[in-house]
């Protein structure tokens, strides 16, 4: 199983508008929380004997990992959690930031997140889990790459 | 628990009404509290104590010669003589005041595990413990090559005494185990642990956390050496516990730690301690949280324990009811004597997510290992999500949050 590296057709700039208008299309909670339970679970599959060690967020409830691709100067993410509000997070994370050359993300805060409202909205355990899958992201995107 | 009969009155709602937090919305919803296994709620008349103390009568305890020092002394003195009236002790020279179960443990494994056990002897626990009752004794062992050995459970989450019978020899020296657990329910039997363990000439230490707020305890009945509980989980405030222990052994154990209170003589060439209980308590004690648990143990004992096992019996029995109705939830922890205590999990939803979700419906229950890994890698989950009744819930209660898991788990499947 490989990585999709199809590179995106928009900027980090429209992915990150993108996702904030999709959510500000629902004016309940609930709602967001379905429509972000719902992306996660169109998550592709993420194969066993990738859940791996070095693939692992920690700090998390559950269990997460994210899985690293590089193709012609753009790095790639894929991602699975056990939890369903988590596999929604890396949805949005990936819609970001995957596909990017390195220092395109390294220099990108995720303003999608505050927009959305995410950080008043999760709780402090969620936005710790957050974070740690966001500072994963940077920490590929700080190494030097190999294709 | 053996169901005792509730005798009038029993009326859920005045109850309920003397909680201020239970009278609040959250998320827009009425709030439904079914995470008191963590913490109970406060009602106002501990509230009010706590406040009382400190609006009128704050002041540092013992060897006070003014008025309020004579009051706040009352008052934490008063505390411990309640507790010691809670507990059945034989004195309250027999209650230390600690801030709460894990604090009362690890004097107990310091206190009195470290200057008597040494390489080979054994401490014995259930595999279902919180962790407060087994890293103190992981700490100990460490220190003193002692060995740790555990009580294997059934799948209802029974401790098997057989195979505790087994374990038991003349190496045996500390067999310390849960009235309660804290993640799945299961009420231990302590008398027959206790009886067991003299046997062969070790002390027992009961952690009773979470059945002081659910059934009446007898520590003399019992038969156990030590006993401990905290405030917070029995209306009380946080930062308060108590350790109950035979006056012998309190008198024969070395202090914990040094400092003011504890002290009877100090001179620069060594000091003499005070006596029981006041040598284990330096420095200036919890009084207000003191003052309010006394406050809290006489309004559950008002109330009457037999009605509040009585009633959470009846809760326990209905919620397990509709809980297993529910298709794709399996609970975990059926032992055959049960707290009231729902620990479940979703063979296809994480108990986080049901947690998270749930609590946007204004129900608040817990979710993950409640402290208690060893319990949850035993019935082979990382995690459940947890349901603990108090005497204040309602079957309305209940039914709001069956119709809330309902919802939740449309959402996440």
């Amino acid at each position: 199983m490989m990585i999709d590296t199809t590179a995106p057709t928009n900027s980090i700039e429209e992915a990150q508008a993108e996702l904030i208008e999709e959510f500000g299309f629902f004016e309940d909670w609930m709602d967001r929380y379905q429509y972000l339970i719902d992306l996660g679970k169109k998550l592709a599959d993420f194969p066993e004997d990738w859940r791996i060690q070095d693939y692992k967020i920690e700090g998390c409830q559950s269990q997460v990992w994210i899985k690293p691709a590089f193709d012609d100067g753009r790095l790639y993410f894929q991602g699975y959690s056990d939890s369903a509000i988590v596999s929604g997070l890396i949805a949005v994370i990936t819609r970001v930031y995957s596909g990017r050359q390195p220092q395109e993300i390294s220099s990108t805060p995720p303003e999608f997140i505050g927009a959305i409202g995410f950080t008043e909205h999760l709780s402090p355990t969620r936005s710790n889990g957050l974070h740690a899958m966001l500072e994963k992201i940077y920490s590929y995107a700080r190494q030097p790459q190999e294709n | 628990m053996n169901a005792p009969a509730i005798t009038t009155p029993f009326d859920v709602d005045a109850i309920r009404s003397q909680f201020p937090a239970l009278q609040q919305q959250v998320h827009g919803k009425p709030l439904v509290y079914l995470d008191n296994a963590a913490t109970s709620q406060k009602p106002q008349c501990v509230i009010d104590a706590i406040d009382h103390y400190y609006s009128l009568d704050n002041s540092n305890v013992h060897r006070g010669v003014h008025a309020l020092s004579e009051r706040a002394t009352q008052g934490y003195e008063g505390a411990r003589e309640i507790t010691a009236q809670f507990l059945n002790a034989n004195s309250s020279k027999e209650i230390v005041f600690v801030r709460g179960t894990t604090e009362a443990i690890n004097l107990i494994a310091q206190g009195y595990g470290r200057p008597r056990l040494k390489a080979g002897d054994e401490i014995i626990i259930g595999h279902i413990e919180h962790h407060s009752n087994i890293v103190p004794w992981q700490m100990l062992c460490e220190q003193t090559g002692a060995e740790l050995k555990v009580i294997p459970v059934n799948d209802d989450a029974e401790l098997q005494l057989d195979e505790y019978q087994k374990l038991l020899s003349d190496k045996t020296k500390i067999v310390s185990v849960g009235h309660v657990s804290n993640a799945l329910g299961t009420i231990n039997p302590i008398k027959q642990i206790a009886e067991m363990a003299h046997a062969v000439g070790a002390v027992v230490i009961s952690d009773g956390a979470q059945a002081t707020p659910h059934t009446k305890v007898d520590v003399q009945d019992l038969g156990v050496d030590f006993y401990a509980f905290s405030g917070h989980k029995v209306y009380g405030p946080t930062g308060i516990g108590a350790l109950w222990a035979k006056a012998e052994l309190l008198e024969a154990m070395s202090p914990y730690q040094g400092g003011g209170e504890m002290i009877k003589v100090v001179s620069l060439d060594g000091s003499t301690y005070n006596s029981i209980p006041h040598k284990f308590e330096a420095g200036t004690p919890n009084i207000a949280g003191a003052v309010g648990l006394g406050e809290a143990l006489k309004w559950v004992q008002n109330i009457g324990l037999d009605n509040v096992a009585a009633w959470e019996n009846e809760l326990l029995a209905y919620g397990t009811e509709r809980l297993s109705e529910f298709d794709g939830v399996r609970i975990i922890g059926t032992a055959a004597r049960k707290a009231s205590i729902l620990s479940f999990v979703f063979d296809d939803a994480h108990a986080a997510d049901v947690g998270s979700l749930i609590d946007r419906f204004g129900i608040a229950i817990r979710a993950g290992h409640h402290c208690a890994m060893p319990a949850m890698e035993r019935f082979g989950v990382g995690a459940t999500a947890r349901a603990s009744l108090a005497v204040y819930n309602t079957k309305a209660d209940i039914d709001a949050f069956i119709e809330a898991l309902e919802k939740t788990r449309n959402m996440l499947v």
